[in-house]
């Protein structure tokens, strides 16, 4: 291991060892696989009216979480434990103490859930008038539950991952919407390429079904409303409808994957992020081309999975993009799954590595043109990420021959 | 030639330094208020403090936010840390920073006063929380999408000084600005860039601020008088103060600085972290995480522990963290633990949580460039199961070479930093 690393001149090559998904479709790989190839979208039109969300996909969670662990936390903090104890499961490494005691872990993550019901008495007492100075103060001091602070700090996802699965190397959670997420990969990637860590688990977690979410995109009209349509199909009413899931990989150098026998789903070779000056039109198109040139992308044919979001202008300025590579078969996980903010991007590499891992690239998921079937087992995917207000972000994931 | 660690790695320098907190705007009025061992510590005035059990911090009312948001002051802290350091490091030209930005910053959510807003827009009484939701789209309030989403404070600074790639906002609790150094270190030691901005900023003294670490009983309530109340390693401590402030440091390589002739002004020798598994707020009882922490940091640095001459401690004067790094520490120091001057920067600027550890880091460094240790103050009644040699109340001169720098958190987050004047 490398407690110290020195210099490492050539870059160490980093595999995909583990996936663990727990969406809106379902648990684990077979279930999403199955799922995405029937054409399968699970969608709550009613619950949230006229707001669109995706709910999760229910899970027996003691198999994953122990049921004391499960009442500290909120559900943005289960999807994401239970998604990255089934990333370690897929990698064989549960239980594992000697290499999760030493494993890095790189977690995106947005804030927990408010107490909708507590807020919501609050507002309505001062509204009938309760405004003496220490009103808030006596509310907030009676009402909160003392531990739900705990499940709404953004760096507890990984404080639980580490109490329930022992993955207690080092910890730090990036913030700041979708690009948090390319960022802990580039990060991830770029240490265990660089000889600074051996593996490590990196992922995120988003809850779709919560009003506190809601009121913040609405604030900008970024809620789908109404009806459901395929992301390629909103540009009349763009927006995106909120998604639920936990998507954890398990990143890990070669050398230490064949060390211990364990198998690659995938190559992670290249990850890339940016941050576009959007106050330009075409400023997004611009990113996203260097992002892909600086991809070591064959030529066609070959496969693109985007997490565009539905919202606009940025959607339109992706597909601009998209237009330069009219070869690569598209599939926007944003139509099946919804879009799962800081965790999309995680989920979008766990497709990608599980399409390589499988020799297919999923179904299309809609009639607007944009996605095409693809026969060939694809050995290069490009996953692409851009947010609905900022940041873009790419990778690169390959088969390995 | 270029200039490499023990491990062949680029050596990290510190070129600019720019800091915040409730003693004042920049280096020059902290550090003469903090080695007379002033406390920024006040009875809160922001805010009715009817109700509370805790009712000082160290909150940063010099500086204006009208309306008052905690982003919005985590947002203008971060920009005066950062114009100062930049400044100070003579590097780039104006908005054109020529590096990335690591920026360590509370996590964000709408606060009360535009909650409160909402429901007046939707008025009268028995409204439901979808009544809100209705009000919020149409654009009156769009400006409260990019304010409360968590990437707006690093979206600001990397605007304005124009940063480099894709800013990356961070939180490892109490530990985040040491975080933000790290990843910093580690993006120069790989060759990925030359120069590195990382930055730790905190807003958070609002009503539910200080109502969530009230309710876990985090906080001290020796509210009279409040600059009495952090009383790190004494006896009689009950919990941090919370705080604001900001610290930023431009870092680069040793050779990339030394090419440009610009002043070094110290040395990020070693970075360590560890988590704790054993609970979301507690330590591990026996230390090891720790004490783990500790050692990778040194391993890191390529330092034995006798090379430590000071310790800038986490020293958030809560009974439970300062028996821990007093156990953590003393495992690893052995008998040297008692020849190290030991201080807590968080007696007089209070605990600056998501900043803490950029901010104690560059107190570290100018304790390096002045030779003088600030105080750990209102330590009246030492407590005698640490065996500190703590510098009580007046600052203290003294050799100092390298200091290390500790940060733990909650959810298991321990890192800590070794900085010194000189390359090793």
């Amino acid at each position: 291991m490398s407690e110290t690393p020195s210099v490492t001149s050539a870059p160490v090559e980093v595999w995909i060892t583990g996936i663990g998904l727990a969406t809106s479709l379902g648990e684990g790989l077979d279930a999403n696989w199955e799922a995405l190839n029937a054409g399968q979208i699970n969608v709550d039109e009613k619950g949230f009216a006229p707001y669109i969300v995706h709910p999760w996909a229910k899970v027996n969670l003691e198999a994953q979480i122990p049921k004391k662990e499960q009442r500290q936390m909120e559900a943005w903090q289960r999807i994401g434990t239970y998604a990255a104890g089934l990333a370690l499961d897929s990698a064989g490494l549960k239980g594992n103490k000697d290499i999760l005691s030493r494993m890095d872990m790189i977690v995106a993550a947005g804030g927990g859930e408010r107490d909708i019901s507590v807020d919501t008495a609050i507002l309505n007492a001062e509204a009938e008038g309760n405004c003496t100075p220490g009103f808030l103060n006596d509310r907030l001091m009676s009402d909160l539950r003392p531990t739900l602070f705990l499940a709404q700090l953004s760096n507890l996802l990984a404080g639980n991952i580490a109490i329930s699965h022992g993955v207690c190397g080092t910890s730090r959670t990036f913030m700041g919407e979708e690009v948090a997420g390319v960022d802990a990969f580039k990060i991830a990637l770029a240490r265990i390429a660089g000889g600074q860590s051996d593996i490590a688990l990196v992922g995120g977690s988003h809850n779709g079904e919560r009003k506190d979410l809601l009121v913040l995109y609405e604030f900008g009209d970024y809620n789908l409303k109404n009806e459901f349509k395929p992301v390629w199909a909103r540009k009349e009413h763009p927006g995106f409808a909120l998604g639920s899931a936990g998507a954890f990989l398990v990143l890990e150098s070669k050398p230490h994957a064949e060390a211990r026998g364990a198998k690659p789903l995938a190559r992670l070779s290249k990850v890339v992020a940016d941050r576009a000056r959007r106050k330009e039109a075409g400023a997004v198109t611009g990113t996203l081309d260097r992002l892909w040139s600086a991809l070591d992308v064959h030529d066609a044919p070959g496969a693109i999975i985007t997490g565009a979001t539905g919202a606009e202008p940025v959607t339109s300025e992706e597909r601009a993009f998209l237009d330069h590579h009219k070869a690569f078969a598209v599939r926007s996980s944003g139509t099946r799954f919804g879009h799962t903010m800081e965790a999309h991007f995680a989920l979008d590499l766990a497709l990608a590595a599980l399409s390589i891992s499988r020799g297919a690239l999923f179904a299309p998921g809609d009639s607007s043109g944009v996605e095409s079937e693809m026969k060939e087992a694809p050995t290069q995917i490009v996953v692409v990420g851009a947010g609905h207000y900022r940041g873009e972000g790419m990778a690169l994931v390959e088969a390995i021959k | 030639m270029s200039v490499r660690d023990k491990f062949g790695r680029p050596v990290v320098v510190v070129t600019g330094m720019g800091i915040v907190t409730s003693l004042g705007a920049g280096k020059s009025d902290n550090w003469t208020k903090l080695v007379a061992g002033e406390s920024g510590i006040r009875t809160i005035t922001r805010f009715p403090i009817d109700g509370l059990k805790t009712t000082m911090a160290g909150t940063v009312d010099f500086v204006p936010v009208a309306p008052f948001t905690s982003t919005g002051l985590s947002e203008r802290l971060g920009h005066m840390a950062v114009e100062e350091a930049i400044a100070q490091a003579g590097i780039g030209s104006k908005g054109d920073f020529p590096g990335p930005l690591f920026l360590a910053v509370a996590p964000v959510e709408i606060e009360w006063p535009q909650r409160l807003e909402l429901a007046h827009e939707v008025g009268g009484t028995h409204f439901t929380y979808d009544d809100l939701l209705k009000v919020c789209g149409g654009g009156k309030f769009v400006n409260y999408h990019h304010r409360f989403l968590f990437g707006s404070v690093a979206d600001s600074l990397s605007d304005t000084f124009g940063t480099k790639g894709s800013p990356i906002s961070l939180s490892t609790a109490c530990a985040s600005g040491a975080t933000a150094i790290q990843l910093g270190v580690e993006a120069i030691r790989r060759g990925e860039t030359d120069v590195a901005l990382c930055a730790a900023t905190e807003g958070s003294v609002n009503p539910e601020g200080l109502v969530r670490f009230s309710l876990l009983s985090a906080l001290s309530t020796q509210n009279d008088p409040p600059q009495a109340a952090s009383k790190p390693f004494s006896k009689n401590r009950d919990g941090f103060v919370m705080a604001e402030g900001a610290g930023a440091l431009v870092l680069e390589s040793y050779d990339a600085a030394v090419a440009r002739g610009a002043k070094i002004l110290g040395v990020v020798a070693g970075c360590g972290e560890l988590t704790d598994s054993f609970h979301r707020t507690r330590s591990s009882p026996d230390g090891k995480p720790i004490i783990g922490c500790i050692r990778k940091a040194l391993a890191d640095a390529g330092m034995a522990p006798e090379q430590i001459d000071h310790i800038n401690a986490h020293g958030t004067a809560t009974p439970e963290n300062d028996k821990m790094e007093y156990v953590g520490v003393s495992a690893v120091f052995g008998e040297h633990t008692g020849k190290i001057p030991v201080s807590s920067n968080k007696s007089m600027v209070g605990h600056t949580i998501s900043a803490a550890g950029a901010v104690e880091a560059i107190i570290s460094l100018l304790t390096l460039e002045h030779q003088l240790i600030p105080p750990t103050i209102n330590y009246d009644i030492p407590d005698p199961a640490i065996l500190f040699d703590v510098v009580g109340n007046k600052a203290r001169e003294a050799r100092v070479t390298a200091v290390m720098s500790n940060s733990f958190g909650f959810g298991g987050q321990n890192a800590s930093l070794i900085l010194t004047r000189e390359p090793a």
